[in-house]
């Protein structure tokens, strides 16, 4: 299946015969900032996991135009179901800098009550489910979301008609949760848009060793759902595609569609890993170099003359002093109380629960040097290993000074400015009679373009 | 090294006070001290100590050792396993990098990637392939890559792992899937909140075919895992994954393999029986050290290793000989069944120290898990009954 794309890697126009993108400047600006946005909170913070001040964090690098383009297609009522490499769906929806603090802070002001590891995000104001780490686990609860949303819309005809959106990467559609959701998705007609991020990884292992055929749009296909790839570095591209996904998910009373969103995860799987023991560092660094949903959409900008240096300056001084404001905040704030440790897992602490509570509490009069009572820093943790790291690198990441914020954007920036071409030992074959049946009316067919043939 | 990266991070660390690590304790405290592993009785700290095992074979016991932590110790069993039998196959998420915990490390490269490979992302799908390998005459080791993440393979474990050589009848000894070996990192490690954190054993000790292993040390897993890959049972084998480069000990060089379904007394007692497994009898070593110097008392602590089916007749021997019993964990079976098996001669009701009735959520860890207090608090309440 051909890959959609609008702007090429140096942000120009694909296709001069076909409309330029329909969207205003405010909101092309807004795509802008929310994806810088996400990249500069993620080198901080993952900086902040390395000094031991949060205890885990995944960033986004890379893949930030797959998020927040699909959220600006999206309506703001829209139920998401998310994996945990979306924070730019968070960002588009208003999340603020104090927002992410507190959760991946586990201060008292986190809704999430501390009870989740960092960027485990979730939000009823925002209309985005709470993340799980277990893989795949979201993906038929989006299609029994959308079911529910089914029945809603036709209760409501002349309210807001609302679809699901549910992301996940290429390693999560190797369960069975995500083969389950398409076809009870297909048969039961479900207004759900499916967006998986293909960023090349699922932790160590490579699509190579994940799957065959003609990557996950294929599945979506066989599981007679309308399909369409695109090109996850372009984030026009991903914004059309999700519109027009959007509104066939509508049709006909709902139906699903799957998204495969082509990209390369540029980051270590999380801060718990490191990808250099499993692929060359040239490898990233040369993806790096070619292309980056960041700049690509900055380059397109300025040839609008939309963007300069100077705005630039502007907005990322801006962002990471607001950042590090809330960050300072979070650092300060309290932890929740102990009873949020027994709370919500029934609607009312069980009888049991009440004694064990007790329990807890007459261990504390008993002991009270032990430490059994909370603290301000019982959150405080250094050094995580979940998706443990490998340990000859341990020593030498240890000894390595962190960059400070600064530097590390700074080496961010002069990344990227040579043209991509899609790595083609993962790009899946060609099927032009996919595209036939493809029915997203999607620009015009140079828009689609064969990885095989595309050198920039 | 944190304050060293303090400083040459720019302007948020310096404005910060100076933090505490993971391991700090409260400045006061005198039981809730965090494990010595270098000094714990529970480990090895000689070669004359590890091969004084008489569990050993007559080999290991005349070999050499080499100092090694728990993923280094099962990196050796897999790798001596590979070596010794050529129906051995290793498999799972991130396996042939050498696994997210470093277990099979440099195994792909020594014995290629048909016998050592990552599989896709399904746990239901790695475990029905490793079951199916097995049937057909394999033994193959298949890796969860945490514990929390089994769930999907539940079916395939209770349904046909656990019940393959029942249904097979008269043909069970060759209908079955002997030598399946689940292996799971398990436990929490501080920080793993909801999803990284549980032990899900509990669940597993209701399922009648299925062993339940978790071993507490490098050389309990050598011995242990090998014991599995030899077991003609489906065996799943949780590695508490704290204890994977936390526990350092002298393991025997030479291949060895210890009892399934047998506990095993690490210190004898008069008065207080302590029964517990992996993780957390190091924190009843603690607690039982602190006990009896300050009650005066004497505790024997047993550790079940196989934690179904369990070693019965070691656990009652001890609590009839003890009158008292403690089981850290939240093995309702032992419990119920030492009141059964010792109701006349108990002095107190048997306790159980456990996780509270709620989930592992990030920021309560360390009030969840069972700490130094909470055993002490229960061995001074046994002898106080």
């Amino acid at each position: 299946m051909p890959t959609y794309r609008i702007l090429d890697q140096a942000g120009r126009i694909v296709d001069p015969d076909c409309e330029p993108p329909n969207i205003s400047t405010p909101d092309l600006l807004k795509l802008y900032k929310d994806m810088l946005t996400v990249s500069i909170l993620d080198l901080i913070m993952f900086d902040a996991q390395r000094q031991g001040r949060i205890s885990f964090y995944m960033v986004s690098a890379g893949e930030e135009g797959i998020a927040v383009g699909s959220a600006s297609s999206l309506s703001p009522n829209d139920p998401i179901f998310a994996q945990y490499r979306e924070t730019g769906i968070f960002q588009y929806r208003g999340f603020t800098p104090p927002d992410f603090m507190a959760q991946l802070f586990a201060t008292r002001s986190d809704p999430g009550k501390g009870r989740n590891m960092p960027v485990h995000y979730g939000s009823r104001e925002h209309n985005i489910h709470t993340i799980s780490s277990p893989l795949a686990t979201q993906i038929p609860q989006a299609s029994g979301a959308a079911y529910a949303v089914k029945m809603q819309n036709a209760r409501d005809p002349t309210g807001e008609q609302r679809v699901v959106a549910c992301y996940f990467g290429e390693g999560a559609a190797s369960e069975g949760d995500f083969h389950a959701a398409l076809n009870i998705a297909a048969t039961r007609a479900c207004p759900v848009v499916f967006i998986c991020r293909n960023n090349g990884f699922a932790i160590s292992t490579p699509t190579l060793e994940q799957y065959r055929g003609d990557g996950i749009a294929s599945r979506g296909v066989g599981y007679g759902i309308d399909t369409v790839r695109v090109d996850g570095n372009d984030i026009l591209a991903v914004r059309e595609v999700t519109r027009q996904a959007r509104e066939l998910a509508l049709e006909d009373g709902g139906k699903p569609v799957l998204i495969e969103a082509m990209s390369y995860r540029v980051s270590h799987h999380s801060t718990s890993d490191d990808s250099f023991a499993y692929r060359a560092k040239v490898e990233v660094e040369d993806w790096k170099r070619r292309d980056n949903p960041i700049t690509r959409l900055r380059k397109y900008l300025e040839s609008k003359d939309l963007w300069d240096e100077a705005k630039e300056k502007d907005l990322r001084s801006e962002t990471r002093k607001s950042i590090l404001e809330a960050y300072r905040q979070a650092e300060k704030e309290k932890k929740p109380a102990l009873r949020n440790m027994m709370e919500d897992v029934y609607e009312d602490l069980t009888e049991e629960q009440r004694e064990q509570m007790e329990s807890m509490r007459r261990t504390v009069e008993r002991y009270p040097n032990e430490g059994v009572a909370p603290s301000s820093s019982q959150v405080r943790k250094v050094d995580v290993r979940i998706r443990a790291r490998c340990l000859e690198r341990q020593t030498t990441d240890s000894a390595r000074p962190t960059p400070s914020p600064d530097r590390a954007e700074a080496s961010n920036e002069n990344s990227i400015h040579l043209p991509v071409c899609w790595d083609r030992t993962r790009q899946p074959v060609h099927h032009p009679e996919l595209l036939a049946q493809n029915p997203i009316r999607l620009g015009g067919s140079s828009n689609f373009t064969d990885p095989r043939n595309t050198n920039g | 090294m944190f304050r060293k990266l303090q400083r040459c991070y720019g302007g948020v660390a310096n404005s910060l006070p100076p933090r505490r690590g993971y391991a700090s304790h409260p400045p006061n405290a005198r039981l809730n001290i965090p494990t010595d592993y270098a000094t714990t009785p529970l480990l090895h700290h000689s070669a004359k100590s590890s091969l004084a095992n008489k569990e050993l074979s007559e080999e290991a016991r005349n070999g050499t050792t080499s100092r090694i932590n728990l993923f280094q110790a099962v990196n050796a069993a897999l790798s001596h396993a590979l070596r010794s039998d050529q129906r051995v196959l290793l498999f799972g998420e991130d396996v042939a990098f050498g696994g997210v915990f470093r277990c099979s490390m440099n195994l792909a490269t020594e014995f290629g990637d048909d016998r050592v490979f990552n599989t896709p992302l399904s746990e239901q799908g790695i475990m029905g392939f490793a079951i199916g390998a097995a049937m057909e005459g394999m033994r193959p080791v298949a890796e969860i890559q945490f514990a929390d993440y089994v769930f999907p393979a539940f079916d395939q474990i209770v349904n046909e792992a656990a019940k393959c050589r029942y249904r097979a009848g008269h043909n069970a000894d060759t209908m079955n899937c002997g030598g399946l070996v689940i292996r799971m990192p398990a436990g929490g490690v501080g920080h793993g909140g909801l999803y990284h954190t549980q032990s899900p054993e509990s669940l597993f000790t209701h399922v009648p075919g299925m062993r339940v292993v978790v071993p507490r040390s490098p050389v309990q897993a050598k011995g242990l895992l090998l014991g599995a890959i030899a077991s003609n049972d489906p065996v799943i084998f949780l590695e508490p994954k704290i204890l994977y480069r936390a526990a350092v000990e002298h393991v025997p060089a030479e291949p060895y393999t210890l009892p399934l379904s047998t506990a095993e007394v690490l210190k004898e007692g008069k008065d207080v029986t302590i029964v517990s497994y992996g993780t957390p009898l190091y924190t009843c070593q603690s607690a039982l050290a602190a006990a009896e110097k300050d009650l005066k008392c004497s505790v024997e602590l047993i550790d079940l290793r196989t934690v179904y089916p369990w070693d019965r007749q070691t656990v009652m021997a001890s609590v009839n000989k003890t009158g008292r019993c403690i089981v850290v964990h939240e093995s309702a079976e032992v419990a119920a069944t030492v009141q059964e098996g010792c109701f006349l001669r108990l002095e107190a009701p048997v306790q159980r120290v456990g996780g509270w009735s709620t989930h592992s959520g990030l920021a309560y860890e360390k009030f969840n898990i069972p700490d130094v207090v909470r055993v002490f608090d229960a061995i001074r309440t046994a002898l106080d009954y």
